[in-house]
């Protein structure tokens, strides 16, 4: 047994040692949702709250378990006939940790407590002319709002792509139009729940430009893990300037091929759902005013950016051509998929050349 | 003049199935308990197989979406409510009567209805997967992804019933121990000369007799909702789903307890029988178990902290919960303090308990790092929560009852297990749990959601994942080993004496396994710890009373013990039948079969209360009373 009872320092330091490796596997990789790039000053107070506490804990565990390997080794039975001294406890031992952790507990959640109310209210709240966008869920896409620039009494309708000025507080209202989903964009802050019925605040700031990766936290149903989206930091001029563009629809175009796909679309039923005027919103369906502009399809499911970290015409338009052909299969149990009648009526079906047309139009709203 | 209701004489096997099935003794139905709660671990652990196959790499295509969601929901209903929580109460059935100097439970044939009650609600979710669709929104079950609209299918009906059922089963048997511990203890054995593991069964008793009606309360709505088109949880009409969170959650977070109390108190009582000392500072340790239990219930919000419950409700709940880390701590300090300067002998029992005490060291650490809400907001729903709650779970409550297999193997069976065997499952159990679950901190920080049926390829998961993967294979191999020596030893061990780890508390005064009446005569207490002080006073040639009496026959005219009974496993099938027939309410006309199972229910209620505990004794017509 003496062999054995050392064991467990083996696995403390092979734990250790772990840990390391982690650290520097962690350098050499793409984590485009690590926790530990904070991008932001509310990932980055969490990040100094998750060092502090994890800092504390590990203390605490090599103290705790080193002293029980200690005793592992040093206290095991020599001989059968041996009586230890029979201790019943020792009041100061046990008050003093009793009165330790409760002390290190309660320091500990003095920085918590201020981060909390700090991580909850903006800086600049809309009152204060801080940007708000409605961020609103749904299975298993979302949604953004943003004031119209120039006509206050309107709206911008986005979708599965959230556009944000660097340098400044974002305020964010969260909404669900059918179950819980979670609002979360690792590198620039920590999640908050979008509850149907019951709106939430939060507010973010990208401190530097980047394309982020975000994901819904929150179980949602079937597609719950193709449930995702892309968050675009950039300079405030440029972020001004996309806004305008979102506001005006798309170009209009002559190709008679784009013509006949406009068609299709307006009468296979797709306008039933989809917008394609950019402050339409309310709709079953993502807004797809500005469609084929986006860095991803079908909520994060296909990527449209090529290695050069462009949106690629020809990614957009076979994506879209996967996605048309077979919707389920792309993103299970989505709506389109589930309900529309080119996909549940076999005599509506969309025939090749119809949707060679759709793909045509679709990737003509720039 | 017969009281029986029908002419269905009293069920008089001594041995084979129905023996099992009439059977009223706690110890049988201790074991009844054990044997059926492994199996569905094991169900559980393929489940958990299946998801970590699908996971082991990016965009796998092995497991549907549909059935992915199904797996985890079960994976976790299961594992908590139809494994560790009953697996518990096999060591409350088989052992309590037995620390406390008694001949039975309190209520013997409610004990038995326990158990079959329990099992028809294990049946009534497990019967999900052949028809048509097991639950699938996770084992909280977050309304309104429950309701009618979202989820249309019948997996959320027998979830809903099944934990009903399971619940009728855990108050049936919490209020047998609550009144077991509280009025059978033999003379002399005040409540502070109670062993730790009975004292942590009491307090896991009242958790659930406190605990379930919340949770019941919650079902009956989310029921309502689904089948009588009631608004409980339904946004469009005005509600609140939020209302689920608290609900769930008030149950859930005492739950949390009543799953790791029992295993606290397991290692409270095999520490000491293998350190040869006393367990450090009990009376602290009967206070900070009572503390946990109270405050376990000021906790349950730091599983909604972001929920958007807003920054005041946020800090209380992080205070409250770091402050619940105080009297666990303690618990952890006095573990120490029991090996410490003690005799340490390492046996299977012991490896168990003490790889429990470094196991939930680590699950405890990072609670409390869940406890800081504004970074647990990075946290939260990822794969470090899964990380931490199978610390606690798996590390913690698990490893416990290992400990309590191993430690009560040979008085349950009289037999012993394979030792050697034993120390090999133990390592490779240890180490597969911390390849399985200690990366899923990595994965988690590194931004993976929890309940993903795939990922992308450059997301940075996949390493991990497929360490993880490797694990839990290792770790079906470890159960597989422990099944095998289980099985073997019991058939082919040696006999095991009726004290063969010299150890403390009054089970090991009797023969292994132990007489059907357990104590020849009944105890008398003078001591906590008392067996372990009788065999000092013995050694050194104090005349002592003789507690348990091994080797003493009793008259067996002077013992009258229950006698066994059909009734409760009516009531039981009565509550299965209606159960299946409330979910499947259209295939014999509206609710009819429902209404055949509370028919079957009430005929087995009726002729239970009416049937005697003992048939009169022909010999004695004063025994009966």
């Amino acid at each position: 047994m003496v062999n054995f009872s050392r064991r467990p320092k083996n696995i403390v330091s092979l734990t250790l040692l772990t840990v390391f490796a982690a650290l520097m596997f962690g350098c050499n990789q793409s984590h485009p949702q690590s926790t530990f790039e904070a991008l932001g000053p509310v990932a980055q107070s969490q990040l100094n709250l998750f060092w502090m506490i994890f800092a504390t804990g590990a203390l605490v565990f090599v103290i705790v378990e080193g002293l029980m390997i200690y005793a592992i080794i040093k206290f095991r039975r020599r001989s059968d006939d041996e009586m230890p001294h029979q201790t019943h406890g020792n009041n100061t031992l046990e008050i003093t940790w009793t009165v330790i952790p409760a002390a290190l507990l309660i320091l500990v959640s003095i920085p918590t407590i201020i981060t909390i109310f700090d991580n909850t209210n903006s800086p600049r709240t809309p009152a204060e002319g801080g940007l708000v966008v409605d961020a609103i869920g749904h299975q298993w896409w979302f949604e953004f709002r943003y004031p119209h620039p120039v006509n206050p009494d309107e709206e911008i309708v986005f979708a599965n792509e959230l556009h944000i000025p660097t340098g400044e507080p974002i305020n964010i209202r969260l909404e669900s139009v059918d179950v819980i989903h979670s609002f979360w964009v690792p590198k620039i802050g920590g999640k908050v729940d979008m509850v149907p019925g019951n709106g939430n605040d939060m507010w973010l700031q990208a401190d530097s430009p980047g394309y982020l990766y975000a994901q819904c936290a929150e179980f949602c149903g079937v597609a719950h893990a193709l449930m995702r989206f892309r968050v675009i930091a950039e300079p405030r001029e440029d972020f001004d300037a996309w806004l305008l563009a979102q506001a005006e629809p798309a170009a209009e175009s002559a190709d008679p091929l784009i013509a006949a796909g406009k068609q299709i679309f307006q009468q296979s039923g797709c306008t039933g759902c989809h917008a394609t005027d950019p402050s339409s919103s309310g709709r079953i369906g993502p807004n797809l005013t500005h469609v084929a502009s986006r860095s991803t399809l079908a909520g994060g499911v296909f990527e449209n950016r090529d290695e050069f970290d462009k949106v690629n015409p020809s990614l957009v338009q076979a994506n879209l051509r996967e996605w048309l052909e077979d919707p389920l299969n792309a993103k299970p149990g989505n709506i389109m998929g589930m309900q529309a009648a080119v996909y549940t009526d076999t005599n509506k079906a969309l025939s090749e050349p119809d949707i060679s047309a759709l793909v045509a139009y679709l990737s003509s709203l720039k | 003049m017969s009281t029986m209701p029908f002419a269905i004489p009293r069920p008089v096997h001594p041995t084979g199935v129905w023996s099992w099935i009439t059977t009223i003794d706690h110890k049988r139905i201790g074991i009844l308990y054990g044997v059926t709660a492994f199996i569905l671990f094991l169900t559980g652990g393929i489940e958990a197989l299946l998801m970590r196959a699908q996971l082991a790499q990016a965009e796998l295509d092995l497991i549907s979406p549909e059935i992915f969601n199904q797996l985890f929901t079960m994976h976790g209903t299961t594992m908590i409510f139809l494994a560790v929580m009953p697996l518990s109460a096999a060591f409350f059935n088989f052992v309590v009567p037995l620390q406390i100097g008694a001949r039975d439970v309190a209520f013997p044939r409610l004990n038995a209805f326990s158990f079959w009650t329990f099992l028809a609600g294990a049946l009534l979710l497990k019967i999900s997967w052949i028809t048509g669709g097991a639950p699938n929104a996770g084992w909280f079950s977050y309304a309104p992804l429950t309701g009618i609209t979202a989820n249309p299918g019948h997996g959320i009906d027998l979830w809903v019933v099944s934990l009903q059922v399971l619940g009728v089963a855990s108050l049936a048997a919490a209020f047998n121990f609550i009144v077991t511990i509280v009025n059978m203890r033999a003379p002399g054995m005040s409540l502070m000369r109670m062993p730790m593991f009975t004292w942590m069964t009491l307090l896991t008793a009242i958790l659930l007799v406190l605990a379930f009606p919340v949770i019941t309360v919650a079902l009956i709505e989310l029921m309502f909702d689904r089948t009588f088109g009631m608004n409980f949880f339904n946004v469009a009409a005005g509600a609140q789903p939020i209302l689920w969170q608290h609900l769930f959650w008030v149950f859930g977070h005492p739950e949390v307890y009543i799953l790791i109390l029992p295993a606290m108190g397991i290692v409270s009582d095999v520490l000491p029988a293998f350190s040869k000392k006393p367990l450090f500072g009990y009376g602290t340790m009967v206070v900070a178990g009572v503390v946990i239990a109270f405050m376990g219930w000021m906790v349950w919000s730091h599983h909604m902290f972001t929920v958007g419950l807003g920054p005041v409700a946020n800090s209380v709940f992080t205070f409250t919960t770091m402050m619940i880390a105080v009297p666990t701590g303690i618990k952890v300090f006095n573990w120490l303090g029991t090996i410490w300067g003690g005799s340490l002998n390492f046996k299977t029992p012991m490896l168990f308990a003490l790889g429990f005490v470094g196991m939930f060291i680590m699950g405890g650490i990072s609670g409390v790092m869940h406890a800081v809400a504004a970074s647990d907001a990075q946290q939260q729903d990822t794969y470090f929560i899964v990380a931490h709650l199978h610390y606690v779970l798996f590390g913690g409550s698990l490893m416990g009852i290992f400990a309590g297999i191993y430690f009560w193997y040979p008085k349950m069976t009289g037999k012993m297990y394979n030792e050697g065997l034993g120390k090999v499952q133990f390592w490779s159990m240890l180490i597969a749990q911390n390849i399985t679950f200690f990366p899923m901190h990595f994965t988690g920080l590194d931004g993976m959601p929890r309940r993903i049926y795939t990922y992308q390829e450059n997301m940075g998961w996949e390493f991990w994942s497929l360490i993880s993967t490797i694990g839990s294979l290792m770790l079906a191999a470890s159960m597989l080993l422990f099944v095998y020596n289980f099985v073997n030893s019991w058939r082919n061990g040696e006999k095991a004496s009726g004290d063969p780890w010299d150890a403390r508390t009054l089970e090991w005064s009797i023969p292994s396994p132990p007489p059907e009446y357990n104590f020849a005569v009944i105890p008398e207490v003078t001591d906590r710890d008392e067996w372990w002080e009788e065999k000092q006073r013995r050694r050194i040639g104090v005349p002592v009373p003789v507690s348990g009496g091994s080797g003493y026959e009793p008259e067996e005219h002077s013992i009258h013990l229950p006698q066994p009974s059909y009734w409760p496993i009516v009531v039981s099938i009565g509550l299965l039948i209606a159960g299946y027939g409330v979910v499947y309410n259209g295939v014999i006309y509206n609710f009819v079969l429902a209404a055949a199972g509370v028919l079957i229910g009430m005929i087995g209620v009726y002729a239970w209360a009416l049937e005697p505990v003992n048939d009169p004794d022909p010999d004695d017509e004063h025994s009966s009373h």
